[in-house]
């Protein structure tokens, strides 16, 4: 019981360090008035207790006290708003490059795809020091993906993608949590994440199996699907060309613009109507109840590599 | 509780509240304000009790790593059921519904509330909305949690829901009716004389209170029947699979929620006014500012609920909105702990139970406040959110402040209440067996929600047990701590000593009053010549503690 006993959780990503300093800032601040008021209260009481005999002198307050008491407060709490304001922005923006992992949460296990085709099931192996971007979504409820050692936690809701990105600064075994209550098992959804170095990386990609990559299991789908009917580059441009758009700006037919994001795919795929592209029909139908949200994810791998040019259209 | 039996002992004493009328329908049908608010007090130390047997089990089970008392199916209803019935049927109604219901015509020098049938009502409904709930846990439980997210609770939970949610949505409706009474009752009755800034602050603290309580409950009600609608006719309203939206709940819940917490923490504040101007012998510092931050807060705190879905998808720039706005809203909290501390200066200094209570309040309140500075830092509430830094936080604020505040007020106005004195050592032992076992309890929390550990977690990794087995210890003593006064002060119905009709030599129209109150509470209208705490004006109690207080008892 007292083996890994510590006060202090381990910290092993880039940002984890920055948020324990602002912790540790509150944590000083925390001790201050905590010790300034117990000071008072403590000298007050000794000093004014009944029995010493004097009479209590009434006073009604004192403004400058007042404003004192209020503006320091309020000065600390708006650098700390800052300070944390500005981590917080760097812990959700999510990097341009970085190893691209696809989470599934369902109740009551997580279910990772690398982007090399590897996948796992509670547990995820990383490689040191390279940023890595979770898109993540749930079958059913709500889970939230927690990794104390690095400090970062996202809710993973269904029915849309969250993201979430850390990069790795130590080697080791970390514990993942679901952090959003889920239903019985709750407690249970829990795995691991295991930093590799590099090579060890290279090394364990190379030791296990692989399936078809998520760009590769896409491309199938998007055949299968017939999705390649409407959408393929010059087939009498049912649909759009897919090819270069990921990332881009969309007009709708009624005049709004959307950003061509991993939301976005879905949304076409699942609720074609919701949504008609400027210059097109209303022909492509839903997919809905037809694709498992692994699949959704794999067609979107693949039609964003129609964009970074990972994969050209045939 | 019961009273009656108390009256026997005291055939000689002059005609009060309680000895008015005997007969069960006296009780049950009574308009009067005093009996209402001791059936408030029945009910809610059911509900208490019933909480607390909870959180003892809850304990219990946590002392292990792994889940090996109960399975987790009824691990989950535990935790959810003590957080409904404590959050809903004890913290919420409980100060203003007992004290508040007891005193405020008294302070404001009425015979009654506004509408004593639609107060007697509000008691009703407030049962039937517990009993519900009750039958909900009866027939199996619910295990979502007492925040009800969805879609785990519109679709995917299978206990009783909906038994649950309806008992909350029916007991929503008895503390809206107690705000609108509250408030009408402040803008019409105050007794000639009184105007507002001479109201006591516990007078300004339920009014705030009831304006959050008729503004903000409305919001959770309809939630409810959202969740409700969706669970039973499978209309899609949080649930994606069915074009719901599962954030939006989030935002429904959150924004009565986060202004219900200072429904639970205001009228604390009040309590905690009078007391520290009692026992110091002293005008309180800053009472403008005091009043004013009461309102400050109910206003704020409708523009804060954001800073509980920090990592719930919703966008970075609102994230940082809220975040701005819950750092505004610590300041006026500061205010009011930097002025009861300045109020104790130069005083005249007495430590009975009701002041150790406050000693308390102020410093638990402190860090349960200071620590949620730590949640509205967006950055290090993505490390701590959902986990036990937030269990720590809450339990320092509510039961840390609000509980102590409510046991303090009980202590402070038993006297009055039931013209007995409870008795001061055995009062002083529960007192600090109730510090330190609290401290004990959800201090450790802190370092295991910063280590990591998730909240709602039946089993736990081993590296967390030493902390949870302290917190258990913790929570034991806490335990004997609060069954103490349960056994002290019904025994004290009973045998106190007579209290006489003011023991603390407080001021205020309540005290002028007899103990135990007459049923329409004054022969005459008071007329009210000053500010409140005019402490330089009263004569102090002539004994040092009420234990010899022989002299005052007239
Ligand atoms: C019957 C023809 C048809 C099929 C089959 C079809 N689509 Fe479409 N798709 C369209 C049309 C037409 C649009 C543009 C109108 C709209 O927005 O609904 C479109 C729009 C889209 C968009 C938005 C593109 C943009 O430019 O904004 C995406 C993404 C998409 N489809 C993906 C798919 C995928 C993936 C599949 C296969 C699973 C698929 N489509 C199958 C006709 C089709
Ligand atoms: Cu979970
Ligand atoms: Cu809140």
């Amino acid at each position: 019981m007292f083996e890994d006993f510590s006060f202090f959780p381990e910290a092993a990503s880039t940002v984890a360090g920055r948020v324990d300093a602002i912790y540790l800032f509150l944590v000083v601040v925390t001790i201050f008035f905590v010790g300034l008021i117990s000071a008072a209260l403590l000298i007050f009481s000794v000093r004014y207790r009944r029995g010493r005999g004097h009479a209590p002198e009434q006073v009604h307050g004192s403004i400058a006290l007042e404003i004192l008491w209020s503006a320091i407060p309020l000065l600390i709490v708006l650098f700390v708003f800052g300070w944390s304001a500005k981590v917080f922005f760097d812990v959700r923006t999510v990097p341009t490059e970085g190893m691209e992992v696809f989470v599934t949460g369902k109740q009551w296990m997580w279910k990772l795809q690398h982007p090399t085709g590897h996948r796992e099931i509670n547990s995820l192996h990383v490689p040191k020091g390279q940023a890595v971007i979770l898109t993540m979504t749930s079958e059913d409820v709500i889970h939230d993906f927690y990794v104390p050692a690095f400090r970062v936690k996202q809710d993973v809701v269904p029915g849309m993608y969250s993201q979430l990105w850390f990069e790795a600064t130590k080697t080791g075994t970390y514990h993942l949590f679901c952090a959003e209550y889920c239903g019985t098992k709750h407690s249970q959804m829990i795995g691991e994440i295991v930093v590799l170095e590099p090579a060890a990386y290279e090394a364990w990609l190379a030791g296990n199996p692989a399936g078809r990559n998520p760009v590769e299991a896409g491309k199938v789908l998007f055949e299968n699907l017939r999705c390649a009917t409407c959408h393929a580059a010059g087939s009498g441009q049912r649909g759009p060309d897919l090819a270069g758009r990921f990332g881009e700006q969309v007009r709708m037919r009624d005049g709004q613009t959307v950003i061509f994001d991993e939301n976005y795919a879905r949304q076409s795929i699942l609720e074609p109507k919701s949504h008609i592209v400027a210059g097109f029909e209303e022909l492509m139908p839903t997919y809905e109840g037809q694709v498992s949200e692994d699949e959704i994810l794999q067609l979107i791998a693949y039609i964003k590599s129609l964009s970074t040019g990972d994969e050209e259209p045939k | 509780m019961s009273v009656p039996g108390a009256a026997t002992a005291r055939t000689a004493e002059p005609s009060n509240y309680l000895n008015a009328e005997y007969s069960i329908k006296s009780w049950f049908l009574t308009l009067d304000h005093k009996r209402i608010g001791l059936l408030y007090l029945a009910g809610l130390t059911f509900f208490f009790t019933l909480g607390g047997l909870f959180a003892v089990l809850i304990r219990l089970e946590l002392l292990t790593p792994e889940g090996d008392l109960f399975q987790s199916e009824t691990y989950n209803k535990l935790f959810t059921m003590h957080g409904i019935f404590m959050v809903f049927f004890f913290l919420l109604p409980s100060i203003p519904a007992v004290l508040g219901n007891f005193f405020l015509p008294l302070m404001i020098g009425a015979r009654d509330l506004a509408f004593p049938k639609l107060n007697l009502l509000s008691w009703y409904i407030y049962m039937v909305g517990g009993l519900f709930t009750l039958y909900a846990m009866v027939a199996g439980g619910v295990d979502t949690g007492w925040t009800f997210y969805t879609p785990y609770s519109s679709v995917y939970a299978n206990s009783h829901v909906i038994a649950a949610a309806l008992g909350i949505f029916i007991s929503g409706f008895s503390s809206i009716l107690t705000g609108v009474n509250f408030i009408a009752t402040i803008h019409t009755m105050r007794a000639p004389g009184l105007t507002w800034f001479r109201m006591p602050l516990f007078v300004w603290a339920h009014y705030a209170t009831s304006l959050i309580m008729v503004l903000g409950t409305p919001v959770i009600a309809i939630t409810i029947v959202l969740v409700a609608i969706e669970r039973l006719f499978g209309v899609g309203i949080f649930d994606p699979a069915k074009g719901g939206d599962p954030i939006l709940f989030q935002h429904l819940f959150w924004f009565y929620s986060h202004p219900a917490v200072y429904i639970m923490i205001l009228p604390g504040m009040g309590v905690i006014s009078e007391i520290v101007a009692c026992f110091s012998r002293k005008r309180i510092f800053g009472y403008h500012i005091i009043a004013m931050s009461s309102l400050a807060i109910a206003v704020l705190g409708f523009l804060v609920w954001g800073h509980h879905m920090f990592v719930s998808g919703q966008s970075i720039y609102a994230g940082i909105l809220f975040s701005l706005l819950s750092m505004l809203v610590a300041i006026p909290s500061a205010i009011k702990v930097f002025n009861w501390t300045a109020t104790l200066y130069r005083g005249s200094i007495r430590f009975d139970t009701p002041m150790l209570y406050t000693l308390g309040f102020i410093g638990l309140f402190t860090i349960g406040g200071l620590t949620g500075i730590f949640l509205a830092s967006l950055a290090v509430d993505v490390h701590v959110h959902d986990t036990y830094f937030i269990v720590a936080h809450f339990h320092y604020v509510m039961v840390g402040g609000m509980v102590m505040a409510y046991l303090g007020g009980l202590h402070f106005y038993w006297p009055k209440m039931f013209g007995r004195l409870y008795p001061e050592t055995l009062a002083k032992i529960a007192a600090v067996m109730i510090f330190v076992g609290f401290n004990l309890t959800f201090f450790p929390q802190f370092l295991l929600g910063y280590l990591g550990m998730p909240r709602r977690y039946h089993a736990y990794p081993e590296e967390f047990q030493v902390l949870n087995v302290l917190s258990t210890a913790g929570a034991s003593i806490l335990g004997l701590g609060f069954a103490l006064p349960m056994g002290y002060l019904i025994w004290s119905l009973f045998r106190g000593k007579p209290a006489g009709n003011n023991p603390w030599g407080a001021s205020g129209l309540e005290w002028q009053t007899q103990s135990p109150p007459i049923s329409h509470n004054f022969d005459e209208v008071p007329i009210v010549t000053e500010e409140a705490y005019a402490y330089d004006t009263l004569r102090p109690p002539a004994a040092a503690s009420p234990e010899q207080e022989e002299v005052l008892h007239v």
